[in-house]
């Protein structure tokens, strides 16, 4: 049950992921975005990460998937142009793309990986808030400023100019 | 579904799929949308060796901190994109090509 789960899910992102480079319409390719966060979310559960999965949905499909499609709005006629984009030099890219999907493929299977058999954590967000307050204590004060530092620069670039 | 290849192996055709974007799309937003696809396809890497390997709760943290910069880099790229529009009246990365009009 649970692998037909998980197949499932895979078939969900990587089909949207798909949809979302190949569709000719703007939006579609946004609402395709969707599904693959929510795809990539299933496969965050699996990987016994459920605080990490919430974070998902709340910070990529309330986030930045809304701002994408203010983004789409923004930047389109609505009412002049009908929001369809075109990819170029399609066979070139999708070459050198499944080179690379082949190469990484290959590492993938040929190295041995260890797999240590890890008890599955009781609870995340505990020791993740732990983590943060301990060992990761600069990197998240840094991070802090990264987004001060992207919330004024990016409402300054947007500022009409008087 | 519990072994690390199948999750490895997810990961490197979303990231393909993200590069693909990237590489071939000439609507601004777009190429940002293959960006956030080469994001989540790195995080599904960390929490796959999080759970397999020794990272441990370290990957969760790397994780966390890949969606923070995405977070950040979403809303700066899409104000520069709108500053872009109103500047050329496009959004085609292809198209804009000069510094100054």
């Amino acid at each position: 049950m649970a692998d037909m789960v998980f197949w499932i899910i895979v078939g969900i992102t990587i089909g949207s992921a798909f949809m979302v480079v190949q569709s000719k319409s703007l939006l579609y390719s946004a609402y395709a975005l969707l599904f693959t966060f929510v795809g990539v979310t299933g496969l965050y559960v699996f990987l016994w990460a459920d605080f990490l999965a919430v974070v998902q949905v709340v910070v990529y499909v309330g986030g930045i998937l809304v701002l994408i499609i203010f983004g789409i709005m923004l930047t389109n006629k609505i009412t002049s142009v009908n929001i369809s984009h075109a990819s170029m030099q399609k066979s070139a890219g999708a070459i050198v793309v499944l080179g690379f999907v082949g190469v990484l493929g290959y590492m993938v299977f040929n190295t041995p990986w260890v797999e240590l058999a890890n008890a599955e954590p009781a609870q995340t967000a505990e020791s993740l808030g732990h983590l943060l307050m301990m060992d990761y204590l600069l990197p998240f004060e840094a991070a802090s400023l990264l987004l001060l530092g992207a919330l004024i620069g990016a409402t300054t670039l947007s500022r009409k100019e008087n | 579904m519990d072994s690390l290849t199948n999750y490895l192996l997810v990961g490197a055709i979303l990231f393909s799929l993200g590069l693909y974007g990237v590489v071939t799309r000439r609507n601004g937003v777009a190429v940002l949308m293959g960006v956030e696809l080469i994001l989540n396809a790195a995080n599904v890497n960390f929490l796959a060796f999080a759970r397999f390997g020794g990272m441990n709760m370290a990957g969760h943290v790397y994780a966390l901190f890949v969606i923070v910069l995405a977070a950040a880099e979403a809303a700066v790229a899409l104000a520069i994109i709108i500053n872009i529009f109103n500047n050329f009246n496009t959004i085609n990365v292809d198209e804009v090509s000069e510094l100054r009009q």
